[in-house]
């Protein structure tokens, strides 16, 4: 092959304001952890544009059902929380490995060094695992999680949030974040979900009530899409020329 | 083209993150007990040169024959000759801020200008405190040559390459991330 690594997709770089700026003195943990230097432009070249692509082989049974993986059924209100994964095209991102962790119906995490002073429950572990299918659906069953104070600021609480993680497709894809409620009476304090610069960019966070969705008589159902980058098959060349 | 969809911003992953993104395999990129493994280990710390306990770093990297198993390698996709490569590594940091990732030695990559890429990981570090994660890329002291021609390493200020590259450690390599001041750690933009 004359030019074996010519052509390789093109992720789109995101906007500068797509995300938080790692520097968001409101979350008072970013002041030294933050980077103080400005990031350096990385081409994306094939470490780039590839990434694991971790399947079913990391999935138990019960990993999409967070209220089954006892014996008996977690405390709190049955949420069914599902919706497509896809790139900022449209276009979905098929058997793409999603997990989640949340605090239960109380607001506690299954966690060593969470010491606030809300129950346990012996039934939840608060972590599910799913792969999208081919249309780039994933759908879990859990308990709505609740609220909980940090030491942040003055009588701070975290919003009820579950946390995700995606890889897509590459590495420039991967991705960590966090899905809230609709309606939360505790986003105004939060400087995690505020330190995302564009209010429509944070509204993306927000899952929408789904009552099409909702099972009469047994879950509430809340539609949480996201939206990962999108992809380009351009020449190297006009990549290297935007230097 | 259909219409665009602005990205899902990013978020920490909190201080529970061992919840949700600890695997038994994690630190595993090869099988233990694969002829050539060796442990990259380092330790991850804040301005205030305070260890970082609650972080996590993943690894992704060729094979030892410079080749991905994954469709949009051009060169096609092609299983590892090492058997039961997976390419990725997560480890969460310990009690006093340190990772470890058992793997191989990546082969160089060619570089679509025609270059070559000396042997690198790309590296992502999550944490609290970190609203999204950063990357970097570790890449070999003993590889002067192939470091000195490398395109990414040639594009990062000469008094911050080091930053860059591990040292030699009793079983493999040494690779500390300062995630900020004196001797910041080189971050990418992806
Ligand atoms: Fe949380």
């Amino acid at each position: 092959m004359d030019h074996p690594v010519s052509t390789l997709p093109n992720y789109r770089r995101d906007d500068v304001d797509a995300h938080p700026p790692l520097l968001s003195p409101g979350y008072r943990s970013t002041v030294l952890r933050a980077p103080s230097r400005p990031l350096v432009y990385l081409p994306q070249r094939l470490t780039e544009v590839t990434g694991p692509l971790l399947g079913e082989g990391r999935l138990g049974p019960l990993d999409h059902d967070l209220t089954r993986q006892h014996d008996g059924e977690p405390l709190g209100q049955r949420i069914i929380v599902h919706g497509r994964v896809h790139d900022g095209d449209g276009r979905p991102v098929p058997h793409t490995l999603v997990e989640i962790w949340q605090a239960n119906a109380a607001g506690r995490y299954r966690h060593a060094v969470d010491n606030w002073a809300a129950p346990l429950d012996p039934h939840f572990d608060g972590v599910g695992r799913v792969c999208t299918d081919e249309r780039g659906r994933y759908r879990f069953v859990t308990v709505q999680p609740g609220a909980y104070p940090w030491r942040n600021h003055d009588n701070a609480w975290r919003p009820a949030h579950i946390h995700f993680s995606l890889f897509g497709r590459a590495f420039t894809q991967r991705l960590v974040t966090q899905m809230y409620f609709p309606g939360d009476p505790l986003f105004f304090q939060d400087p995690v979900l505020n330190s995302i610069p564009d209010p429509a960019a944070r509204q993306r966070l927000v899952a929408r009530y789904d009552h099409a969705t909702t099972r009469p008589e047994w879950a509430l159902a809340y539609e949480f899409d996201i939206v990962l980058r999108g992809r380009e098959s351009t020449p190297f060349e006009d990549e290297d020329d935007d230097e | 083209m259909s219409e665009r969809h602005g990205v899902t911003p990013a978020q920490t992953v909190g201080p529970y993150l061992s919840i949700g993104l600890r695997w038994p395999d994690g630190p595993h990129v090869v099988p233990p007990g694969t002829p050539g493994s060796f442990w990259v280990r380092g330790r991850i710390t804040d301005g205030a040169g305070a260890p970082v306990v609650d972080a996590l770093v993943e690894s992704w990297q060729a094979d030892p024959d410079g080749r991905f198993d994954h469709p949009d390698d051009p060169r096609g996709a092609r299983a590892s000759s090492v058997a039961g490569f997976r390419g990725f590594g997560r480890s969460e940091t310990d009690d006093q801020g340190w990772y470890a990732l058992l793997t191989v030695r990546p082969g160089a990559l060619p570089a679509p200008d025609g270059g070559t890429e000396a042997p690198h990981l790309n590296l992502s570090v999550f944490g609290r405190g970190l609203l999204h994660r950063v990357v970097t890329r570790l890449y070999f002291p003993d590889e002067p040559a192939a470091n000195a021609a490398d395109p990414v390493l040639r594009g990062v200020d000469a008094d911050r390459r080091g930053t860059l590259v591990g040292r030699e450690s009793a079983d493999g390599v040494r690779f500390d991330i300062r995630l900020q001041g004196d001797d910041e750690t080189v971050f990418f933009a992806v």
